[in-house]
């Protein structure tokens, strides 16, 4: 049999393949470039960026759960200008696609990102963090309201001829209408999802865990609601969709591209493993030789429901 | 740091023995490559399989070495050893393990310290598991330079590794907050009086808890001593990815942060480095 066909394209993004690394567990790319070649990749995905420098969250700012992990990173990063002057010149060595996720404080920091990265070649896809919040408007998240959402969203749009990925926050009543939205405003895919809000408590010490009390839940907890996520969204809205949620294993990923995505993101695996976004690759392609499948794209949204 | 220094690799558990209460020791097999490790570098190791734990743990490396094999004609077998001590399910899986038991790990990682002028009088001031790294660091210098070792803890239990320093030729200064091993009080305080001399010129590695670290380096800077630091911190991975280990550097404002990686960054700096909390 002659090699299965691996490639998608997203949002007009062509890939090698479905697996990407998720923001803010990849770095820039190069922390991981002596564990697996970068080349094996759909995509890379590097940590959130904004305008000016982030300091991020005081410490702690990690704590390990069962079958996961909370992080109150606070989108610590080294600002665009740093971006374009030292974290470019490696990814453009890599012949792999680069997406680059950001986020703002408001609406027009927002679309001043867009526009600085619609300038930069080497920059294949946005992906958009609407789970952040919006300093204009008391702090309550982008990715909370629908109005807000599309608001911000349409301001992007009208900043870039790039292709636009929303990556939506599951820390909301109903993620769909969410999801219509960014439709609406002309978004190119969606991605999903971003972590669940959540905390750790010592018992001892009367504290929380974190510094931040509260941080973000990944890993392999939060698969499940990640997968049906996924599935609501894909029945709903006619849009691309990138899976994400605890995906450690080629079974991870198929699971997620049954469910309705046409690709996944790696997040909190790649630590634990740093060459297992590459073994994913590996695996995924074994599966469709061992079940005579010629294209990946056959099993997007292939899930049998009686 | 180039790709061959870095590894992912299985090891198996040679032995795991407790060498004081609350604290192991344990022996890994490692490829030849474990050679090139530097004093203050560290494993990322993965105590089980499944995903509960979840993440990888941080560990000083403590001592490397070679042994002969089984059977002759086999290659020679390299090995690393770690001190830990039991604090959560992590290091409680880990004390569980017995000979043939497989881990997964990755490293070396981090830098190390830095050797310096070799006819400095060499300082080292450490606690707990702390001492890991300097009585690596200890087996590096003996040889070309005079080390003293100051180590300080809450009880006698928690004094590790004075037979093995003294087996190096090393004085060891120790003390104890209740005073069940050596002098009561303070470790830093024995340092302090120990460098009133001021004579020499003199170097200073610290490993061990946030406080004894802060109050080594005030006394370095007090001093004029130069002084490297080993810091701790709660890691994911441990290769400058997640941002989740920093310590705030020397010159961090609210406005322009400067933040450091204890993992990529350090675990190693140089105490004038870091804004002491
Ligand atoms: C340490 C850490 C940092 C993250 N930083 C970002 C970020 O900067 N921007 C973002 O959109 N998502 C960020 N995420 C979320 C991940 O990209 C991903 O959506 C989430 O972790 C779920 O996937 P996982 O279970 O595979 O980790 C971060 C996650 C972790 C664990
Ligand atoms: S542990 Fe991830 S950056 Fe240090």
């Amino acid at each position: 049999m002659k090699k299965p066909d691996l490639t998608v394209e997203i949002a007009g993004i062509k890939m090698r393949n479905p697996v990407m690394t998720a923001s803010g567990t990849f770095g820039y790319g190069e922390e991981y470039s002596s564990y697996l070649n970068l080349e094996r990749l759909g995509a890379i995905v590097t940590k959130g960026l904004s305008l000016s420098p982030k300091a991020g969250n005081p410490m702690p700012r990690i704590v390990e759960t069962p079958g996961g992990m909370l992080n109150a990173i606070g989108l610590q990063n080294v600002g665009i200008e740093a971006f374009i002057e030292n974290k470019i010149p490696f990814l453009r060595t890599v012949d792999t696609p680069v997406i680059v996720n950001f986020f703002g404080n408001t609406e027009d920091e927002y679309a001043e990102m867009a526009e600085r990265l619609d300038k930069i070649p080497e920059v294949s896809g946005l992906e958009m963090n609407i789970s952040c919040p919006n300093v204009k408007q008391g702090g309550i998240a982008f990715g909370s309201k629908p109005d807000n959402a599309y608001s911000v969203v349409k301001a992007v749009r009208e900043s870039t001829i790039k292709p636009i990925i929303v990556k939506l926050s599951p820390n909301v009543t109903d993620i769909v209408e969410m999801a219509h939205a960014c439709a609406e405003a002309e978004a190119d895919g969606l991605s999903l999802i971003n972590t669940l809000t959540g905390m750790a408590i010592d018992l001892q010490k009367r504290k929380p865990v974190l510094a931040n009390i509260t941080g973000g839940l990944s890993g392999p907890a939060i698969k499940p609601i990640a997968l049906r996520m996924v599935w609501q969204v894909s029945r709903a809205v006619d849009l691309p969709i990138i899976g994400i949620g605890g995906i450690g294993t080629a079974t991870d990923a198929l699971e997620f591209m049954l469910a309705g995505a046409s690709a996944v993101q790696v997040g909190t695996a790649n630590f634990i493993s740093p060459g297992i976004a590459e073994k994913i690759v590996h695996d995924m392609e074994r599966y469709l030789v061992e079940n005579r499948i010629s294209a990946v794209r056959e099993l997007v949204g292939a899930l049998e429901i009686q | 740091m180039k790709k061959d220094e870095m590894m992912q690799f299985k090891s198996m558990v040679i032995f795991n023995d407790q060498i004081s209460p609350g604290y192991c020791k344990i022996r890994l097999t490692a490829p030849r490559e474990i050679v090139q490790s530097r004093p203050g570098q560290f494993v990322m190791v993965r105590v089980y399989d499944g995903i509960d734990p979840l993440l990888r743990r941080p560990f000083g490396i403590y001592d490397l070495g070679v042994f002969e094999p089984e059977y002759p004609n086999m290659p020679k077998q390299h090995y690393l050893e770690i001190l830990y001590k039991i604090v959560g399910r992590g290091t409680g899986i880990l004390q569980s393990l017995h000979h043939n038991d497989y881990l997964d790990i990755l490293g070396p990682l981090g830098n190390g310290f830095t050797m310096g002028n070799e006819d400095d009088e060499k300082i080292l001031v450490g606690g707990g598991f702390g001492l890991a790294p300097l009585y690596f660091l200890a087996k590096r210098l003996v040889s070309v330079s005079n080390v003293k070792v100051f180590i300080g803890g809450r009880k006698k239990e928690d004094i590790l590794c004075v037979t093995e320093f003294e087996r190096l030729g090393i004085d060891t200064y120790v003390a104890t907050d209740d005073g069940t091993l050596g002098s009561m009080g303070l470790v830093t305080e024995v340092l302090e009086k120990y460098l009133s001399d001021g004579g020499k010129r003199r170097t200073i590695f610290a490993c061990g808890p946030g406080p004894m670290l802060k109050s080594t380096a005030a006394i370095a800077e007090l001093h004029g001593i130069s002084c490297q630091v080993s810091l701790e911190s709660n890691m994911a991975c441990g290769v400058g990815a997640c941002l989740g280990c920093v310590t705030k550097g020397s010159s961090h404002t609210e406005e322009k942060p400067d933040y450091r990686c204890v993992c990529k960054d350090g675990p190693v700096f140089d105490s004038r480095q870091i804004l002491w909390g």
